[in-house]
């Protein structure tokens, strides 16, 4: 499978720890296949709490490989950032959709699906079903 | 009429309002939110004003289409793409004309308003911007300074109100008792518009 055909990955946080502690976990996790394109953007620009609207431009950018984007968000306004550039329409790749998912456990969802080299349409159902692993 | 000179110094008043409210904004949005929402607006309509020097939009659309998306881009909170999205919608639905009257002003910034409520999914009594949103749109045939003094009421009606949205939601009955800082800014955003009518 080449790299050129593997879906993108975006990982929204508040937290630039945060998004980055969850995209090295996903890695982790999806093992010895091919590395999936997967990009952090956490926290503000100036490195505080919050969403910037650039880090993830920049990161949908980045991780694009022309098979599409799934990019998933935490909180807040991470979730209502992502709707907002994605009704840009200009701002993210055509290709990028917002994931409905568990920020940890549909990260490693996606990544692991990704790394399979499922389309974007498998991708967002692996990270969506996340939701139905039940804990108790 | 209203031209894009209008919006302009609608979007200045706002910005010095919130400059000068900012602390306030903040200290409302302690008890209940992350304390940033006064810095948080300050810096998005500072990004507002320096953009429209820079790049003098000619028409009402232009005007708050690229006010929005300073907002978008620079807030950092929840605020940025709901007030992003409540003035780039409401400036989309004016179109490209050069001068627009205050009904249709009125029915593009329902449009906004609208957009909002889908985008953050509240509707109105959940403790949010849209609780004084939703009276000013409905008061402004009646003139800007009707708007204003709904959108005050409005924003003090949040106060025993229940929080269902964002973080303050969390909070479930102690978010009871706080006036909602989202509100309270939406009040200074029309506030602004009769400020911008009287220059």
């Amino acid at each position: 499978m080449s790299d050129e055909k593997l879906v993108g990955i975006v990982l929204v946080s508040h937290s630039a720890e945060v998004a980055e502690a969850v995209a090295g976990l996903a890695r982790g996790l999806a093992g010895g296949g091919p590395a999936v394109p997967l990009a952090p953007a956490g926290g503000t620009e100036g490195g505080g709490l919050g969403t910037s609207a650039e880090l993830i431009a920049a990161a949908a950018a980045s991780v694009d490989r022309g098979a599409g984007v799934a990019v998933l968000a935490d909180l807040g306004s991470a979730v209502l950032t992502v709707k907002a550039l994605l009704a840009e329409g200009d701002e993210l790749p055509a290709t990028a959709r917002l994931v409905d998912a568990p920020f940890v456990e549909g990260a490693v969802a996606a990544v692991v699906t990704a790394a399979t080299g499922a389309d974007l349409d498998a991708v967002e159902a692996a990270a969506a079903d996340a939701y139905t692993y039940r804990k108790v | 009429m209203l031209d894009a000179d209008f919006f302009r110094r609608w979007m200045t008043a706002t910005a010095a309002s919130v400059d000068r409210e900012a602390d306030r904004l903040t200290a409302l949005d302690s008890p209940i939110g992350d304390a940033d929402h006064g810095s948080n607006l300050r810096r998005g309509f500072t990004a507002v004003t320096a953009a429209l020097e820079k790049e003098a939009p000619g028409t009402p659309g232009a005007v708050l289409v690229l006010a929005g998306r300073q907002l978008i881009s620079t807030v950092g909170g929840a605020s940025g793409p709901l007030y992003g999205t409540l003035l780039r919608r409401t400036g989309k639905a004016l179109g490209d004309a050069a001068e627009v009257d205050e009904g249709g002003f009125a029915e593009a910034l329902r449009t906004g308003v609208d957009a909002v409520m889908q985008l953050g999914g509240a509707a109105p009594g959940d403790k949010t911007m849209i609780d004084s949103l939703v009276p000013a749109v409905d008061a402004l045939p009646d003139g800007f300074r009707a708007a204003r003094a709904a959108a005050e009421q409005g924003a003090e009606a949040t106060t025993p109100l229940q929080a269902r949205k964002g973080r303050a939601s969390y909070l479930g009955e102690r978010s009871i008792g706080h006036q909602d800082p989202g509100a309270t800014s939406a009040a200074l955003l029309i506030a602004a518009l009769d400020e911008a009518d009287g220059e």
